[in-house]
């Protein structure tokens, strides 16, 4: 249980961090009145579906490090674990989602100047590189398949199915959106709109990547 | 207006653009799917009260069985094991996390940071409809081929996959694993509305440090149900994957009935970290918002500030922190390294603490306030006489050495279900009892609800006090029937007996309480906007019961915290938050 | 009125009842008198705590009740109480947690002169195995797990040949003599659970739990399954019986060992 220790004590610091800027220490009973008038538009805030966003991958970064935790204390718990080859599509798809990032990266600052084909451009790429991605991943069950691991052969390759499945299932999930906001891209939606959407597309893929970097280690590593 | 003698300049205020109301259009929109979340928190209460009362029988042919065993022969040890691993399931899930959550949540928040609703509506309704289809699932495993899973509530590989438990190699434990998992995604969905809607939606001067302690530990709750739900719900994958496709997560090598299985290597006790690293939390989750609600109550109703806010709040956080580190309190006598016992022990006791300045709290605030004596009041009081007498019984369980000859016994059934059963639930009624007002406009009878005060409080007691006691003799928990056992003196039947008598007499106070709730709604006297001249936001709606939207044209404005009752000086006894300051500023 | 009434009878009853009541737990048969000692103390401190503050919300009841023209006292905090109040839990809490860590301790530290013994629970019974002349337990694995082979042993493993195996009978253990209990599980989980004994482990297949203990009162014991095996779980019964030591070395004599088991199945 140690990584999902590790993960709770950062997201902790950062809450602890955002609460010590609360001014939780103040005695709310000597203090009548409204703070200093703010007229609406004019606070700096994040749009509840950014934070909503955060706070969503803060969870699903829970859920990938339990499976994390449940790794590796599987893998040391008993001596039974035999590691899987690594298939070497493994490589090409960590590319494919690097692409498929970059491009989301790209249309991100596309929408930030205002230039609809470039955000079409970029969300279409990284869908299609993504989709790839979901294929290869496939073709790496084949592979590891082929090497005769199947699910139920050995906790590493019962892990190795599981935890690229829950990935990849996020990843749909992603590509759900993703979609939508092709969509309203290609119906002309308003600029503001688009640019919220491409950003929080774009928030979730580089997550996504991440927790495929860390997926991929813990694969290497057993 | 600007108050330069203010101290609060430069606070950010949480305000930011009105949420663009869903305006439902037909009976169905409004009513059914809807995306209002006081509706939602209806709709998710009643679900939740539906689902618990299947717990509540239950719990009467359990205890029948254990009160006259062998009289009512048509409950078998299958049928047994069966009824208390529903019953647990239900009522820790399905009703307490759900009502505290899902329905007072809902209801609550949005009214009471001066929102106009949560800010993902559309989640906010698939929240329920998930939650709902994750209730019926549960419920369809009664009328699935072997009935529902016998494993006990906290499920523990093997057995709860193997042909020696109801269920196991049948639909039953498939149904749960799937009811759990499909819960905990609705719980996401509607968590993520909670969390951003009180860090988003506090409507102008609501600071955090103004929040009624009730937001606080929804909030709170809610947060960490967030974090520890997906452990529940990777112990289910895994043990799904173990039960269906014969992987070895959870399963070691095994004989069972003589039989070679094909699991190699697997560990049980993986299971039961990844389970109470949930479990755990969850009880927290449960007990935080019955914190704050009661808080709530007892400052309106003794008409006095809840005494240490300041205290409070960092108390909630504290709690909520450490209960993320005291999990394996669960597993003293698992056969995990016994030297995790030291530093479970130490963080067990210490959380002690935290929870032992609430309770100081309550009772400071009781202590020269002016308290009135109404239902909810009532329910406070029992809460805390509960509370503590639970919460005190968790320093025999957690201090490691001491739960040695006590764990798996009655004492530990008797423990929980003081702390968290009884007291929580006395918190939801005394809430019901308060809020009901605001949701129908009308007050609960007073008559039925003494009735109902009284049999609960008292009954609840007489069950649960005396069942530590045949748990210190050493009587195991989870057995249909004890039998014939050298250490069990026949007096102890008798007492088994009588607390089944008890059971069911507070049962049918319970029909009472529903009877109550249906009967008020037409025939109960008119409660006006304020019925028990309360601070917060929710009671200073235009309309009660609040419309679509909460405020009308304009949204409230606070001033004050949640807890200016009996305020020196002032002409009533108490200042609602949106109450401008009198004065050359004002 | 009757509010208050109701709380001093809750606090009163419970004292009564825990004073005059007939259930307790068992006459102690083990050393572990340390951790019914613990206990006490345990219900000393929450028993007082509890008390006072059931007995103070009476007070507050009676008190502070509403009254015409009574009126509350606005008081946001007070520092000094609350650090009083935090410093005495903590020390309460010091005082129940320091004797419960120690005990603790000698619960997992074995005497290095204590036997070992095994019982192995399977649904829903119990076996066990003891060392023959040799003194030491053979090595086992579920593979041998056989009709002839309840329990596992390795058969090629020679500290195995003269290991006692008692199926589903009755444990006898030698009076005053440290044991060591190592459990293991062949199925699901179990848990030989002796309340004289005071001392527990749950069984876990896959692994070797342990608990040890000195039994110092001779009888029959009764033992039973604490942890939720499956629907025999409430019929997984069996006794232990401690005996003098002549007694027992009578009745270890009687019983088979694994090579003899193994030539009779043959």
């Amino acid at each position: 249980m140690n990584a999902i220790i590790l993960y709770l004590a950062v997201v902790g610091c950062i809450a602890g961090w955002w609460l010590s800027r609360q001014r939780l220490m103040s005695k709310p009973w000597l203090e009548v009145g409204v703070p200093a008038e703010v007229t609406r538009g004019e606070v700096p805030g994040v749009p509840p579906v950014k934070l909503g966003l955060w706070v969503f991958m803060a969870v699903v970064g829970a859920l990938i490090t339990l499976f994390i935790s449940a790794y590796l204390m599987r893998m040391h718990m008993a001596d039974d674990w035999r590691s899987i080859p690594t298939p070497s599509m493994l490589w090409f798809n960590t590319g494919l989602l690097m692409l498929s990032s970059f491009s989301l990266y790209r249309a991100e600052l596309d929408a930030r100047i205002g230039w609809r084909e470039g955000i079409a451009v970029g969300l279409a790429a990284g869908g299609l590189s993504a989709l790839a991605f979901l294929a290869g991943q496939y073709l790496a069950w084949q592979q590891v398949m082929a090497e005769g691991f199947g699910v139920a052969t050995n906790p590493s390759s019962s892990f190795f199915y599981l935890i690229t499945a829950v990935h990849g299932l996020h990843l749909i999930g992603g590509l759900i959106v993703l979609g939508r906001t092709a969509y309203r891209t290609a119906r002309g939606s308003p600029l503001a709109q688009l640019r919220l959407s491409t950003e929080l597309c774009a928030t979730y893929w580089h997550f996504l990547l991440l927790v495929w970097f860390a997926l991929f280690a813990l694969l290497l590593h057993g | 207006m600007s108050i330069a003698s203010d101290p609060m300049t430069g606070i950010p205020a949480a305000e930011v653009e009105d949420v663009e109301l869903y305006h439902p259009h037909s009976w169905i929109t409004k009513y059914v799917f809807s995306q209002d979340a006081k509706v939602i928190g209806i709709q998710y209460s009643l679900t939740a009260t539906a689902i618990g009362l299947v717990a509540l029988v239950l719990s009467w042919l359990m205890r029948l069985q254990l009160g006259f065993p062998g009289v009512f022969d048509f409950i078998t040890p299958a049928e047994y094991y069966q009824f208390i691993t529903m019953h647990g399931m239900i009522m820790v899930v399905y009703l307490l996390t759900a009502l505290f959550l899902g329905g007072f949540g809902n209801y609550l928040i949005p009214l009471m940071v001066g929102a106009r609703d949560m800010v993902f509506p559309y989640a906010n309704m698939l929240s329920y409809w998930i939650y709902l289809l994750a209730v019926l699932i549960l419920a369809a495993s009664f009328f699935a081929p072997g009935g529902p899973t016998g494993a006990g509530w906290t499920l523990y590989p093997p057995q709860s996959i193997l042909t020696g438990t109801p269920g196991g190699q049948d639909w039953g434990i498939l149904l749960m694993l799937s009811s759990l998992m499909l819960f905990i995604i609705g719980f996401t969905m509607g968590g993520l509305n909670y969390v951003v809607t009180v860090l988003q939606a506090r409507t102008r001067g609501m600071t955090l440090m103004r929040m009624p302690l009730t937001v606080w530990s929804i909030f709170t709750a809610t947060v960490m149900a967030l974090l520890a739900f997906p452990a529940l719900f990777v112990s289910c994958v895994m043990l799904m994957l173990d039960r269906l496709l014969g992987t070895s997560f959870f399963m070691p090598a095994l004989v069972e009935m003589g039989q070679r299985l094909n699991h190699e290597g697997g560990s049980p006790l993986l299971f039961q970290h990844l389970f109470w690293f949930f479990g755990h939390p969850e009880v927290y989750i449960v007990a935080l918002p019955a914190f704050g609600i009661v808080s709530d109550l007892i400052s309106t109703h003794a008409r006095r500030n809840i005494f240490g806010y300041r205290q409070m709040v960092w108390a909630i956080i504290i709690i909520g922190a450490l209960s993320f580190v005291v999990w394996a309190h669960h597993m003293y006598v698992s056969g995990m390294n016994p030297y995790f016992g030291f530093f479970f022990a130490t963080t067990t006791l210490i959380i002690a603490v935290p929870t032992a300045i609430k309770v100081y709290n309550w009772l400071l605030t009781l202590w020269r306030g002016d308290i009135h004596l109404t239902i909810p009041m009532l329910f406070a009081l029992a809460f805390i006489v509960t509370f503590v007498n639970g919460g005190l019984t968790g320093l025999f369980l957690g201090n490691v050495v001491v739960d040695v000859p006590l764990s798996d016994t009655m004492f530990v059934v008797a423990h929980f279900h003081m702390v968290m059963g009884v007291a929580p639930i006395f918190v939801i009624f005394g809430a019901i009892y308060h809020w009901y007002p605001k949701i129908t406009g009308r007050m609960l009878n007073e008559a039925m609800g003494r009735f109902h005060f009284w049999v609960s409080f008292l009954g609840a007691y007489l069950i649960f006090f005396p069942m530590h006691y045949i748990g210190l003799l050493g009587v195991p928990r989870r057995y249909h029937e004890i039998g014939e056992a050298a250490f069990v003196p026949a007096s102890a039947h008798d007492l088994n007996a009588f607390i089944t008598v008890m059971a069911l007499i507070v049962g049918f106070a319970q029909m009472v309480f529903l009877f109550n709730l249906a009967w008020s709604l037409r025939h109960g006297r008119e409660a006006g906007p304020n019925p028990w001249n309360a601070t917060t936001l929710e009671w200073q709606t235009p309309e009660t019961p609040p419309g679509h939207g909460n405020w009308g044209k304009a949204m409230p404005v606070v001033y004050r915290w949640a807890y200016d009752y009996s305020v020196p000086g002032a002409a009533r006894d108490f200042i609602p938050q949106n109450e401008p300051p009198r004065g050359p500023a004002g | 009125m009757p509010v208050a009434i109701a709380l001093i009878a809750v606090a009163v009853g419970s004292i009564l009842f825990h004073l005059l009541s007939p259930w307790w737990w068992t006459p102690i048969a083990s050393n572990w008198t340390y951790i019914d000692d613990t206990l006490i103390v345990t219900f000393w401190i929450t028993g007082v705590v509890f008390t006072a503050v059931v007995l103070f919300m009476s007070y507050c009841v009676l008190r502070f009740r509403h009254r015409p023209g009574h009126k509350a006292e606005h008081e946001p905090e007070n520092k000094k109480l609350e650090w009083w109040l935090t410093i005495g839990t903590a020390v309460g809490v010091a005082a129940m947690l320091a004797p419960g860590l120690i005990v603790w301790q000698r619960f997992i530290t074995v005497p290095p002169d204590a036997t070992e013994i095994e019982i192995v629970g399977q649904q829903w019974q119990w076996s066990y195995r003891l060392p023959g002349r040799d003194g030491r337990l053979g090595t086992v694995n579920v593979r041998f797990v056989g009709p002839e082979n309840p329990l596992g042993i390795d058969p090629a493993d020679p500290s195995g040949q003269d290991d006692v195996i008692v199926e589903g009978g009755e444990l006898q253990l030698p009076i005053g003599r440290p044991v060591h209990v190592r459990l293991r599980a062949v199925d699901v989980l179990h848990n030989f659970y002796v309340p004289e004994f005071r001392a527990k482990m749950d069984m876990v297949p896959g692994q070797v739990t342990s608990f040890w203990l000195t039994p110092t009162r001779t009888g029959t014991f009764e033992a039973i399954c604490a942890e939720l095996c499956g629907l025999g779980h409430a019929v997984m019964r069996a006794r232990v019986v401690v005996a003098e030591p002549p007694d027992y070395e009578a009745w270890l004599e009687q019983q088979p060992t694994f090579v003899r088991r193994l030539a009779a199945a043959q």
